[in-house]
């Protein structure tokens, strides 16, 4: 037989066995999977959290809390990293800074959230953490460390008239250690976090 | 439970996964020879042959068994392109458009050939029934088509005068039906108690907390996920691919998912010793592969912890690019582990990683993913290494190479000298004329200098080896970079593997040599470190003046 006769032969019958396939591996078996993930529906549908019965998205992705333009909005919030996901925490648009270890720009915008997170917290520039100043690789991290948690938490007690040892406890509820004890890094989550100030009531009010 | 220290937790961590392979390298290596030797057919095996009108017990000389791993992948390509285009009136393409033509043809090659760059963003860009159906099909089938040229090439030495080194399409078929699919399953379920998303939703807009707007998608990704990672695949649902908290919710996911990237790799010389009789041929592979793989987790980590370079020190830490949940040694272990196979997915930005974290990342491609490699690409990779190092052993002594009893002679190193040169020449080449063309240049580098070359020498490294992970400051999106790196994606997949197809065919063919006391024994630990220098000295000659001007002279710097 001919190669190019071959050739055309043995594409022939990759392209029926390919759509067969496809049946099997990209119908069947991520609708098995659907079927499967609705006995744990809350983590397959994206462990979406609720605050007085409306849901406000995923404890597992990143939000903004108050706007960059409007400073005081963020206050009275504990607030997260900075995101590179479309104009932050955008999940239609996640991603990195992608910026190299010696970018000059990088460097510079370090420097200026390091003493923009420090004024805002009165704090020495030296106290805030690595987490606070830098981009995650999501751009939608709900984490921030439990150093920077702690940094925070004098600040929103105050702009919330809440007792300082309160906003601890809340803290601490918040806060994961290592899975297992010794995987990945300890974390607190700002999204549940701050769901949590929010059922207390409104800042002040 | 009181804290452990950063360095015993990282370590920790590095040695669960470490018994974790060695405890499932064993079962599952052996699972697999049995597979590859069964003269059984499933049913739902033999209802797939006579779909494709396929005789399953004819077996294949190696231009036919070449022929059909091109005409299938072939076929897979224009099935991809045609679907990822026609998605506008497809059901669930979430109303997007259809995909631009320089992107469907970047994507479609990049999904056939194992490497998963992603020159799109998921999120905007690929509607649920193509991820699904479209690219992660090709998740299974690419990682089945290198697992089968593996299996074809062992055939090769355990072979003797036959023409026929078996069958594409039934090694293909088990591979997916038989290993793939059913150790999918086990890991999306995992994955899915660990809080990866697995449903249909489209794009739905929240009310947040504070009371601002945000849009979240969901998806079929725990599906998905589960094959990227054991495929070594890498393409991500999402741009920010397992980074993504829909696609890795929590550490322990993400180590699990390295696990999932590492555990068919490490499990094939098992395959390889069990199907060639002497389970210490595979011990001395697996030897090979698993110190290059321990040098470059250590390496990584160093790097990342010690945090060397401008911006991490102005930090306070290299956590630009990094999620906090995962910290420095899970994103450096990831990291590492992505690189040496061709997996290519990313829990944090390579691109912020440290100079030398950077460059280890892209030594790990250099090396021509055999630490322990991509499925099935890894194992023949550093078959092709043996042969060499057995040549070299030759040279040395005097004597005519032998390996597990095939002569080495002229046809054979030729092939194997050509396989050595095919990567090298499309990354150089590729890369030289992004970083020398100023048009092109400027259109597709973020940073300047060293790094700014780091970016373009990775592009191609990865394009080249099937990795598909990205420096993503680099601009790929352009139509010139879409084409370019696609061509170096279809070559540097298809050259070797017709090359080690050929190699098989000629082994094959031979009449074994008798074992004699002039015989290099090639399952000790003197051989295997024989293969390791050569798989250091051929990487080492041919990349380090690119790498002493890049990665290298950033990190000195």
């Amino acid at each position: 037989m001919s190669r190019v006769l071959d050739l055309t032969r043995q594409s022939a019958a990759g392209l029926r066995l390919l759509v067969a396939l496809t049946v099997l591996l990209g119908l069947v078996y991520p609708a098995v999977l659907l079927g499967v993930g609705q006995l744990v529906p809350g983590r397959a549908n994206g462990s979406l959290i609720t605050l007085d019965g409306r849901t406000t998205g995923s404890s597992l992705i990143g939000q903004q809390f108050g706007t960059d333009d409007d400073p005081a909005s963020q206050l009275p919030w504990f607030q997260p990293r900075p995101s590179a996901a479309g104009t932050g925490y955008d999940p239609q648009s996640s991603g990195a800074s992608n910026l190299g270890p010696n970018n000059a720009d990088l460097v510079k915008t370090i420097e200026d959230r390091r003493a923009a997170v420090a004024s805002r917290e009165g704090v020495e520039p030296s106290a805030v953490p690595a987490d606070a100043v830098t981009a995650s690789g999501s751009g939608l991290d709900p984490d921030i460390s439990p150093a920077y948690a702690q940094l925070q938490v004098a600040r929103v007690a105050r702009e919330r008239g809440l007792p300082v040892a309160q906003v601890e406890q809340l803290v601490e509820q918040n806060t994961h250690g290592r899975d297992l004890g010794f995987i990945g890094e300890p974390s607190v989550d700002v999204v549940t976090l701050n769901a949590d100030l929010a059922r207390l009531g409104s800042p002040q009010g | 439970m009181s804290a452990l220290s950063d360095s015993a937790a990282g370590f920790l961590t590095i040695a669960v996964l470490v018994v974790a392979l060695a405890a499932v390298h064993a079962p599952l290596g052996d699972f697999m020879a049995r597979v590859y030797t069964s003269t059984r057919h499933l049913r739902v095996e033999r209802f797939l042959y006579r779909v494709a009108g396929i005789d399953p017990d004819a077996e294949q000389r190696w231009p036919v068994y070449a022929r059909a791993v091109l005409g299938f992948s072939f076929v897979s390509v224009l099935f991809l392109y045609a679907f990822q285009r026609l998605q506008a009136w497809l059901p669930l393409s979430l109303g997007f458009a259809g995909v631009a033509p320089a992107t469907a043809w970047n994507t479609a090659i990049s999904f056939v050939t194992n490497t998963n760059w992603q020159s799109y963003s998921g999120e905007s860009t690929m509607g649920h029934l193509v991820q699904a159906a479209g690219l992660a099909v090709q998740n299974f089938t690419s990682a089945a088509v290198g697992m089968a040229v593996a299996v074809a090439l062992v055939r090769g030495f355990t072979r003797s005068r036959t023409e026929r080194i078996g069958s594409f399409w039934v090694d293909l078929v088990r591979t997916c039906v038989r290993i793939l699919l059913p150790l999918s399953v086990v890991a999306a379920v995992v994955m899915l108690l660990g809080g990866v998303v697995q449903n249909l939703a489209g794009p739905t807009a929240y009310t947040t907390i504070a009371g601002g707007t945000q849009t979240i998608t969901g998806g079929p990704i725990a599906s998905q996920e589960a094959i990227k990672e054991l495929g070594t695949n890498g393409g991500g649902f999402f741009n920010a691919n397992s980074a993504h908290p829909f696609e890795g919710p929590t550490a322990w996911v993400s180590l699990f998912q390295v696990f999932l990237m590492l555990a068919i790799p490490f499990s094939l010389p098992r395959t390889f010793g069990r199907l060639v009789g002497d389970k210490r041929h595979g011990y001395a592979v697996l030897g090979v592969m698993g110190a290059l793989w321990l040098a470059a987790v250590s390496l990584t980590v160093w790097a990342e912890v010690t945090g060397a370079g401008a911006a991490p020190q102005a930090a306070g830490g290299a956590m630009e690019g990094k999620e906090v949940r995962f910290g420095e040694v899970l994103t450096a272990l990831f990291g590492a582990s992505t690189t040496s196979t061709s997996t290519g997915a990313i829990n944090g930005a390579h691109d912020s990683l440290t100079a030398a974290g950077g460059g280890v990342a892209m030594l790990n491609m250099m090396l021509g993913e055999v630490s322990p490699g991509g499925t099935g690409s890894g194992l023949y990779g550093l078959l092709v290494l043996a042969v060499i190092a057995v040549f070299l052993a030759g040279l040395m002594v005097g004597r005519t190479p032998e390996l597990l009893g095939k002569k080495i002679g002229k046809g054979e190193v030729t092939l194997v000298a050509l396989y050595v040169l095919a990567t090298p020449t499309l990354l150089l080449v590729g890369a030289a004329l992004t970083a020398g063309i100023p048009s092109l240049r400027d259109a597709s580098l973020q940073d300047d200098g060293a790094h700014g070359l780091s970016e373009v020498l990775y592009a191609y490294a990865s394009a080249s080896n099937n990795n598909g992970s990205a420096f993503a400051g680099f601009g790929a999106a352009t139509d010139y970079q879409n084409v370019a790196l696609a061509l170096c994606m279809v070559f540097g997949r298809f050259v070797p593997m017709l090359l080690v197809i050929a190699l098989a065919g000629r082994l094959a063919s031979q009449a074994p040599v008798p074992v004699t006391a002039g015989t290099l024994p090639t399952h000790t630990p003197l051989f295997a470190s024989l293969v390791t220098v050569v798989v250091i000295v051929v990487a080492g000659l041919t990349y380090f003046p690119a790498l002493a001007l890049a990665p290298i002279a950033e990190a000195l710097s």
